[in-house]
């Protein structure tokens, strides 16, 4: 990807989500906390400079991105307002944005049901996987 | 008193029980929750991009319509209760989203965060009282030992959902007490279960969730109550804890009040 369309996917990013990179100040509370961490190939905190860096694409492919419980802890709790929750879910909605790439399609979801799967439970996997 | 009510999806299927002992308490209770007429699904996630619309409508659409019944909207699911909550404060802070949302709704009155939304635990709390539902408990828990899961929807992001301190909470733990039970205090009350990756990683929602069910029962818990369907399914089905019954909170409440 060249230069210019990678800044500009990184500034769409930031713009449609509000989130100030510049904030963080590194001290990784956001990965201390979070619940899926250790299923994660880079972590809350890795997202925010990585994204700073503008490897977005780095981000867009790897499983991280679905890993993410959007428990909001590390939002809470990061003492410099930086939001990394948002900052992966930016990414994956860049991910599910592009035609073809929805991560749960509709004919999955048969197979994934069973007699006590609320509603809630596919309601929300659509929301966070397809668009 | 009055207030309108918004079940859910999940509220209307699977998570009846949720639904029903929460309507037949509040009857008890003298609280009257007239449900919205043709509520749509919230979507389970609030959409936390500012160019996102079409996703957030059906919270505004939920929210103008209590707004034109001039009453206060009451959620029950954790879930419905966190997208309504933040799409509401959205309505209430973001011109952008705002000016979009009502150019797309085109509304009789456009909506600009007019309604107050509550959850039912805070009707419970803020407006019948926990002392006045005490008076009314005529099958005291006496004994049990109940583990209060608040998972992460109920809190979180604290400053929006404005309903508890998000690291200290206590008013499950006010309600345990009104309905004559002992609360259980313990670490992960308020760490996620992992049941919005239920489906997408199993292997991740049986780990957090019996990190939660195992320190809830060596705090010596006889049962754990949630106000989240999705929690109370991954909890029992990956909690790793057939012992530990997990129940809605409303359930307990019913068979306090005498009317489960």
């Amino acid at each position: 990807m060249s230069h210019n369309k990678n800044a500009a996917k990184v500034e769409q990013i930031l713009r449609s989500y509000g989130v100030d990179v510049r904030k963080c100040m590194r001290c990784g509370k956001c990965t201390a906390t979070c619940p899926a961490f250790d299923a994660m190939e880079y972590h809350p905190h890795q997202f925010i400079y990585m994204v700073e860096r503008g490897e977005v694409d780095k981000l867009a492919a790897s499983p991280s991105i679905w890993h993410c419980l959007s428990c909001f802890a590390c939002m809470e709790r990061c003492p410099r307002q930086v939001e990394p929750a948002k900052l992966i879910e930016a990414v994956r909605v860049a991910v599910v944005r592009e035609k073809g790439q929805n991560h749960l399609k509709p004919e999955d979801v048969p197979a994934l049901l069973d007699e006590d799967l609320p509603q809630q439970a596919i309601t929300s996997a659509f929301r966070k996987y397809s668009k | 008193m009055k207030f309108s009510y918004y079940p859910g999806c999940t509220l209307k299927t699977k998570g009846k029980d949720l639904d029903t002992y929460a309507r037949a308490s509040a009857e008890a209770l003298g609280v009257e929750l007239a449900e919205l007429p043709e509520w749509q699904c919230c979507g389970a996630v609030y959409p936390m991009a500012k160019d996102e619309i079409a996703t957030k409508l059906s919270a505004v659409r939920a929210l103008a319509n209590a707004r034109d019944l001039d009453t206060e909207l009451v959620t029950l699911c954790s879930a419905c209760h966190n997208v309504i909550k933040q799409v509401n404060n959205d309505m209430k802070t973001d011109a952008d989203i705002v000016l979009r949302v009502n150019n797309y709704l085109k509304l009789d009155t456009p909506y600009n965060g007019e309604t107050n939304v509550l959850h039912f635990l805070e009707v419970l709390r803020d407006r019948v009282g926990f002392d006045e539902l005490k008076k009314k408990v005529v099958n005291p828990l006496t004994g049990r030992k109940i583990a209060a899961y608040y998972g992460c929807l109920l809190l979180r992001p604290s400053k929006v959902m404005a309903m508890d301190d998000p690291e200290n909470p206590t008013i499950l733990e006010d309600f345990i007490r009104a309905i004559g039970a002992e609360p259980v205090i313990y670490a992960m009350r308020n760490e996620c279960c992992g049941g919005y990756v239920t489906i997408e990683n199993p292997g991740e929602a049986k780990r957090r969730s019996n990190a939660v069910l195992d320190n809830a029962a060596s705090k010596g818990a006889d049962t754990v109550v949630t106000a989240c369907p999705l929690c109370l399914y991954n909890l029992k089905k990956n909690g790793g804890h057939d012992d530990l019954p997990v129940v809605y909170f409303t359930e307990l409440l019913a068979e306090a009040l005498g009317v489960k």
